[in-house]
């Protein structure tokens, strides 16, 4: 009953969403204020709605109703109740529902602002909105209902959405759990992460859209949206972090990025939100590039839409999954049709996106960014072509191929090297004009503090020639951003008479998005070292060692002392957890707990390392395997894996560079258009 | 060419003489083989060199040294067996993908369309950007309203510039 109710609810949030699409097409073409309004208003229905029906389906979540099939399939009785809540986006239907309820707060948010200056874009900003909740919430309505329950018929116990005939409903006794790799903090907070970044994605391609349609295609869509891109990059930014500590904790295979489909799924809207982000400046500071922004935002736009099917569906992994799929289709089809939707609008307003003003250096700040571009968009050539080889191997050949690790790295580690150099030029150039002699001038300090520093690296840390190529990027990056940090704050000493503190302060401050944007710059390379660390010098070993023998790795030795094992049956989890001690250089460092966590609900186990974590290196031991009857004899895995820790270091940096980066500024837009003109006729650096 | 013909028109004539040839190798291969079928068992290492480089053939995405199913175990196992029978890395890895198919390598066996179309794609990319640049910096678009730049920047733009747009946002 309370099920049925929670369908109801939904289905009439459909409804809702389809009526406001039609409301705002029918009231923009009729010119009838009203109906727009009515529109507006049916939209900002849609959230109390879709929040009641996500409380009917928690409701059933937590009072454990297994006759509902998503319930059961995602909870038991043995699983707490937060987790019992967050198992709501632990399962495909669930994270529909949740996509869809995120999406409607987020479009709720913006048409609560005033629209006095641009009221021709409401309409079409509530159609990008509730088409695409439409879509979300039809998925759920048709293919995915969470709401779908049990029955008892003559072929057995199926899912249905209403009571069939000559059925009776079938409640299990428990539920079959929520798969305990996603009971870790850090899968809880994730896919919110990551799907707040998705959904607030589509706000800035709303407005493109409304740009397109209305044909009021000057850069008033990029201001409106520029802080939604970076609120929504700072999300997926901090989602895509969390999923890769999430696999260090808990996937016991000593890595943190795997180039797992899924992986990449969230990549690719980063990717391009990035390219976005950057290339979104030359059309506020030079009007350039109008075209390429549009088709960034819907490209990222698309991702969007690819990622959240391919995170929960797994219909890539074959042809026949595909094809037995339902919603494999529908999604395909969805984003072909605003694919093909968004293109056409670009090409009929091609004329009125012409750039304002033309390119005059190849070393000016707005060509440097088109390569950055380039090289981000050669990334997702790379890693979209990786994810659906297996597809298009399998329907040509008939072979399933598999495209890993390998793959990737190989094809993307030039591109992100190209990137980082970049990082380092691109800072001391300037808007509209630049010469090898003026960036020369800026560029040899940093250089040659990078080349020394280099050199210290080959005599006293690696010979690994790559490493080393990499480490030279990262000093240059990092000494080149200092340099530009220091030279801005030296001015405004000599200038202004502050002193050097509150001059890097008034700095970051007057300038955010580009103070913000450096601390990311030094933040990625701190996460390259980790990430270079990890690629070039990890070493590993596995061994069965009985109490008191030791397993050598690098400079450490871990020495295996006990094991035991026991059942928590309130949590229905079965614990093996070993005891080693662990040295490095003959000098004892202290214990670690690696252990085997064992559900009974799900039967499935996972692998919690154990680690110790410094910024040289971390230790990470892993259970591998021990004798059931005695406890006499365990295999343990054993890592090491430099310099890791820099990355985890450099994400937190990273977030603080976002936030500085997307924090409000008031003046901004006051100041926007006089600054351009400014840049334009002075052509210096910023 | 000439060497070729000459060690083709070896005078390996006599039947007795080819057939102790072959005796002596075969009795070679045995050797070999039972040398190394009684070495010591591979190392867990040794077996985790080869898994890493296979892919579970049942869960997906997952390199066989790290998979935890009891499947992956046997085959982990499996592994061990060969490699204590003297089989190598190659054979190993060929007998994998007769068994279960290309998809247990880590990548497509076809490496050239795999990496081919990429780069082709980016090379396009690159062109087109190319061109756009040249065509950019072409003096005949500048139109009228569009801002000509400063071609010779002052003293110390930056500076300048820094200090004008501070004041401007005061």
């Amino acid at each position: 009953m309370i099920a049925n109710f929670g369908f109801g609810v939904l289905f009439i949030t459909f409804l809702v969403t389809v009526y406001s699409v039609f409301a705002a097409i029918y009231g923009d073409r009729r010119q009838i204020p009203a109906m727009v309004e009515s529109a507006r208003r049916a939209m900002l229905l849609t959230w109390p709605l879709l929040t009641l029906t996500a409380g009917v389906l928690i409701y059933l979540l937590v009072n454990n109703h297994y006759e509902v099939q998503f319930v059961y399939e995602v909870t038991s009785r043995s699983m707490p109740t937060y987790l019992k809540v967050t198992a709501w986006w632990g399962g495909q239907a669930g994270s529909l529902l949740f996509w869809s309820w995120l999406m409607s707060a987020f479009a709720s948010l913006v048409t609560l602002r005033k629209w006095d200056r641009d009221r021709e874009f409401l309409p079409w900003v509530i159609v990008v909105a509730c088409v695409t909740m439409a879509f979300f919430i039809g998925m759920n309505v048709f293919f995915e209902n969470p709401f779908a329950q049990l029955y008892q018929t003559t072929a057995g116990i199926e899912p249905h959405t209403f009571h069939p005939a000559n059925s009776i409903l079938f409640t299990p006794q428990d539920g079959r759990g929520l798969n305990p790799l996603l009971r870790h903090p850090g899968m809880i907070i994730h896919p919110p992460m990551l799907y707040l970044g998705f959904v607030s994605f589509v706000i800035p391609y709303a407005f493109a859209f409304a740009a397109l349609i209305t044909g009021r295609t000057d850069d008033r869509w990029i201001r409106l949206t520029r802080r939604w891109a970076l609120w929504a990059w700072l999300f997926l930014s901090f989602g895509l972090v969390l999923g890769s500590r999430w696999a260090y904790d808990v996937l016991g295979w000593g890595g943190f990025w795997g180039w797992d489909p899924v992986e990449i799924a969230a990549f690719m809207p980063w990717l391009t939100g990035t390219a976005f982000l950057h290339s979104v400046m030359i059309q506020e500071k030079r009007g350039m590039l109008k075209h390429w922004n549009m088709l960034l935002v819907i490209l990222t736009y698309d991702l969007v839409i690819f990622g959240t099917f391919l995170t929960r569906s797994g219909v890539l992994s074959s042809v026949h999954a595909f094809a037995q799929s339902a919603i494999g289709p529908l999604f395909f089809g969805f984003i072909g049709l605003t694919l093909i939707t968004s293109v056409a609008l670009i090409i009929y307003r091609w004329n009125s996106l012409k750039s304002e003003t033309v390119m005059t250096s190849m070393l000016s700040r707005e060509a440097l960014f088109l390569l950055n571009n380039l090289l981000f968009m050669s990334i997702l050539v790379v890693c979209f072509w990786g994810v659906i080889f297996p597809l298009i191997s399998e329907l040509f050949t008939g072979q399933k191929v598999t495209v890993g690790p390998p793959f990737y790295e190989r094809a993307t580690a030039p591109l992100f090297a190209a990137l980082m150099l970049l990082m380092g030029i691109a800072p001391l150039s300037a808007w509209g004009h630049s010469t090898v002699k003026t960036l020369g001038r800026s560029i040899w300090k940093p250089t040659i503090g990078a080349v020394v520093i280099t050199a210290l690296l080959f005599v006293t840390y690696t010979h690994h020639i790559g490493a080393l190529i990499g480490f030279f990027l990262i000093a240059l990056v990092i000494l080149v951003t200092i340099y530009e940090y220091l030279r801005g704050a030296y001015a405004r000493q000599k200038g202004q008479g502050e002193n050097i503190f509150t001059a890097l302060w008034t700095l970051t401050g007057r300038n955010r998005r580009r103070y913000g944007g450096y601390i990311i710059h030094l933040s990625m390379m701190l996460m390259a070292i980790g990430i270079i660390g990890i690629e070039s010098f990890q070493v590993e070993t596995q061994g069965r060692i009985g109490v008191g023998e030791s397993l050598k790795l690098s400079n450490y030795t871990v020495t295996y002392r006990e094991l035991a094992s026991w059942d928590d049956q309130p949590k229905g989890v079965n614990y093996t957890r070993a005891v080693v001690d662990i040295y490095r250089n003959g000098i004892y460092l202290g214990q670690l707990h690696p252990r085997r966590d064992y559900y009974y609900d799900s039967q499935q186990a996972m692998t919690i390392p154990g680690e110790r974590a410094t910024l040289r290196d971390d230790l990470y031991v892993l259970l591998i395997d021990w004798e059931p009857a005695s406890t006499t004899g365990a295999t343990f895995k054993i890592f090491v894996n430099p310099l890791i820790n820099w990355l985890w270091l450099g994400s937190f940096i990273f977030l603080a560079g976002i936030i500085i980066a997307a924090w409000p500024e008031k003046e901004m837009e006051r100041v926007a258009v006089p600054v351009r003109r400014t840049i334009q006729q002075t052509s210096a650096a910023d | 060419m000439k060497a070729l013909y000459s060690s083709q028109s070896l005078p390996i004539t006599d039947p007795k003489l080819l057939l102790a040839i072959l005796f002596a190798l075969f009795l070679g291969f045995i050797a070999n083989f039972t040398a190394s079928a009684q070495g010591p068992t591979p190392t867990d290492d040794e077996v985790n060199r080869i898994a890493k480089q296979l892919y579970c053939p049942v869960c997906e995405s997952t390199p066989l040294d790290v998979c935890p199913t009891e499947a992956c175990r046997q085959w982990r196992d499996l592994i061990r067996t060969m490699l204590s029978d003297g089989k190598s890395e190659a054979e190993i890895k060929q007998y994998f993908v007769e068994q279960y198919g290309a998809r247990v390598l880590a990548e497509p066996p076809n490496r050239l369309v795999a990496y081919l179309v990429p780069a082709v794609a980016i090379l396009l990319g690159a062109l087109l950007l190319f061109r756009g640049f040249r065509m950019w910096m072409k003096p005949s678009i500048t139109e009228a309203g569009a801002v000509k730049p400063d071609a010779k920047p002052s003293q110390d733009p930056y500076v300048a510039r820094l200090e004008e747009e501070l004041k401007k946002r005061k």
